[in-house]
């Protein structure tokens, strides 16, 4: 059962600068129960996507819908939306040492949420609910933390707590965004590793939103990847990582170090992410891609169907049979680039394959051509 | 017991503080010809022989250090020694300005906070609205304006023509509680407000500041996340965080007013500790001086060991040490 769906979602920020378009056009669905990760870097929009969801990007031009149960999230008024931030939708921060307030106890920040949805709570039920939660994410003796303050914490114990106060009133959806990407390496793999058995206990939907792959692999369903706004592949979790369409989710997994590809040189992404307010034209990837062909230049694709399992959906102009890491795929891809680059094309292509050296540009020879 | 030790050690700083300070006042009076005190005294007209007789009366001819153990002894046991106009104890003189100074103080700090964090909270929460340009340009004036200029205009505006009506509540000059409630208010509210006017505008530009800073933090988005009201969100929230460093600048200005609000305390003929130790420093009345100088230093260091206390209170990561 689809529990949110997002159509043609559009977020725009009128600044002084000019405008910020921040999403373009995104829709995605989240089943009950399952996890979408959604992946992209800094200034994909992935965070100002979510955060519209729930009503917490004042001052945005809003376009498109989202559904969530039965209802239109964008047209709730600001009381319908309280009803449904931290009951039915929670969130979970990036850096749980300023998503805490330095000035009230940890526990108090709990019941306060309880309280606030339930009038009906009295204090003390509340508190004791808040150290059940505590011991629940697996604070160590939640009975008396429960009476400390945030900075007693340890970053890793922060967000925990922040945990504990989103699944205090079991929401159907968590939307975590980068929960473990301010925490060390070990205490990351703990986070995860919590979130994930949580999540299944109470069969709670979730939206994880990283720059990391990594993560996407260890707990996601779905996997939608942004760039500059805009979805640009979105596919079941092993579509992503065996059979990747798009030349930026390549690239993602390119530039993880992992240990099989031991022996390879990572290959880092050339460029930069564009600026939101005054974005390329075409595909907003063509200046970064090494694929880049003439009509990338000028068109900008939509999301089609790619690949063999029907689920697979990517935003390129590479013919839609070329998914993968496979050498065949790697062929159909140098193929329709040579059959489609004309001189523009190639001097776009020149100008990547000079900005790092080892970026992969096909038709491009050279110290840092493709091996 | 943290709280006990940390207030003996700030007492006996501030007892150090204190001394300097007045140490201070001491020897910069010296810093200058006793003959020109006693000329004041004498008159311009005096011979030399009755200079002579004054400074020996004084006890000015005296060396300097014996003078300063005298200074001390005195204030030891609590004597801060004689106006050497009227023959006056100082400590009277200060009994007698402490009144009106802290009347003007208390009621003009109750006025400018209610105004300042008031408009400073309504400023915050709606950026850029007309009330917050409004506000702003009046904090602007409230700035610029020398306080002399804002009670004169009160006096000319408002106490003359109503007391040319008949209506004499509102009154210049001091009037002790002891009179009544009623009529002490009425002596003070407008020294209050033209206290308050400065001062209002300062808080209500630092409350705007911190709270507009304070909003924009991850845990107010966090506290939106969990579905609390947006009342709740920024008075529970925002403004609880936001007040923190009001409260320790309202400590060092109470602090250093109540050492003497000067302009207001003149302007409206109120006596007061301002008033009479700027009359003590024009005529070189030395006991005078050191005697304000020694109880505003207390109120500033008071103030502080105050802030430094509330802010503990306040923010759990301060540690009172």
């Amino acid at each position: 059962m689809t529990l949110l769906e997002v159509r043609d979602l559009t977020v725009s920020f009128n600044t002084a600068d000019g405008v910020v378009q921040a999403v373009r056009g995104v829709s995605f669905g989240v089943d009950a129960g399952r996890t979408l990760g959604i992946v992209g870097e800094s200034g994909s929009g992935k965070t100002v996507l979510t955060q519209t969801l729930l009503g917490l990007t004042p001052g945005a031009d809003i376009s498109g819908s989202a559904r969530f149960d039965e209802r239109d999230l964008l047209q709730l008024t600001e009381e319908e939306m309280r009803h449904i931030r931290g009951e039915r939708i929670s969130v979970i921060f990036q850096d749980p040492l300023t998503s805490l307030h330095p000035l009230y106890k940890v526990g108090w920040q709990i019941s306060e949420l309880i309280r606030a949805h339930d009038k009906s709570v009295s204090k003390k039920d509340a508190a004791e609910r808040a150290v059940e939660l505590l011991s629940r994410v697996g604070i160590p003796r939640a009975e008396r933390r429960v009476n400390d303050y945030p900075h007693q914490f340890s970053g890793g114990m922060r967000q925990r707590a922040m945990i504990a106060m989103a699944l205090a009133l079991s929401p159907q959806m968590i939307i975590a965004d980068e929960p473990t990407t301010a925490l060390d390496a070990t205490v990351q793999a703990q986070i995860l590793d919590l979130l994930l058995r949580l999540q299944r206990e109470s069969g709670t939907a979730l939206i994880m939103i990283t720059h990391d792959l990594g993560v996407v692999a260890d707990i996601a369903d779905e996997v939608l990847v942004m760039y500059a706004g805009r979805a640009a592949e979105k596919a079941p979790k092993r579509e992503v990582f065996y059979t990747p369409h798009h030349p930026y989710t390549k690239g993602l997994l390119e530039s993880i170090p992992s240990s099989s590809a031991a022996g390879d040189r990572l290959r880092p992404i050339a460029g930069q992410p564009p600026s939101l307010i005054n974005l390329p034209s075409g595909c907003k990837f063509h200046p970064r891609c090494g694929y880049v062909m003439d009509r990338c230049l000028s068109e900008e694709p939509d999301l089609r169907q790619v690949g063999e399992s029907g689920f697979h959906n990517s935003a390129c102009w590479l013919p839609a049979g070329a998914a993968g890491l496979s050498e065949e795929a790697e062929e159909l891809r140098e193929e329709a680039v040579h059959e489609e680059r004309g001189e523009a094309a190639a001097e776009v292509a020149e100008a990547v394959a000079a900005d790092v050296p080892g970026v992969a540009v096909v038709g491009i020879e050279g110290e840092g051509a493709a091996e | 017991m943290a709280i006990a030790g940390f207030l003996i050690r700030r007492i006996l700083t501030g007892i150090v503080v204190v001394w300097l300070v007045s140490t201070g006042a001491f020897f910069l009076f010296f810093a200058r010809p006793v003959a020109t005190v006693a000329r004041q005294l004498a008159g311009h007209a005096a011979t030399p022989q009755v200079i002579a007789e004054v400074i020996r009366n004084l006890g000015l001819d005296q060396p300097i250090m014996v003078q300063y153990w005298h200074f001390l002894d005195n204030l030891v046991h609590g004597n801060l020694g004689y106006s050497y106009f009227t023959q006056e104890p100082v400590n009277t003189m200060l009994k007698q300005d402490l009144p009106p100074t802290i009347s003007v103080v208390v009621g003009g700090v109750i006025i400018w906070l209610v105004v300042g964090i008031g408009v400073g909270i309504i400023s915050a929460t709606r950026p850029r609205s007309w009330f917050d340009r409004v506000s702003n340009i009046l904090v602007l004036v409230g700035l610029s304006m020398p306080v002399f200029v804002i009670g004169e205009l009160l006096i000319l505006v408002v106490f003359l023509p109503l007391n040319r009506h008949g209506i004499t509540w509102i009154n210049t000059g001091y009037a002790g509680i002891s009179q009544g409630i009623g009529v002490w208010m009425g002596h003070m509210i407008l020294p209050w407000i033209t206290l308050a006017a400065v001062y209002a505008a300062v808080y209500t530009r630092l409350t705007r500041g911190q709270l507009l800073d304070t909003l924009g933090e991850d845990y107010i988005r966090t506290a939106r996340a969990k579905g609390l009201s947006e009342r709740r969100v920024t008075f529970r929230h925002g403004v609880r965080a936001a007040l923190t460093p009001v409260v320790s600048q309202l400590g060092v200005d109470v602090g250093q007013l109540l050492g003497g609000v000067v302009v207001v305390e003149s302007v409206f003929g109120l006596g007061g500790l301002g008033q009479t130790s700027v009359q003590a420093i024009y005529t070189d009345n030395l006991p005078v001086i050191i005697g304000f100088v020694i109880v505003a230093a207390a109120f500033v260091v008071i103030a502080n060991i105050i802030v430094d206390l509330t802010y503990a209170l306040l923010d759990p990561r301060v540690r009172i040490t």
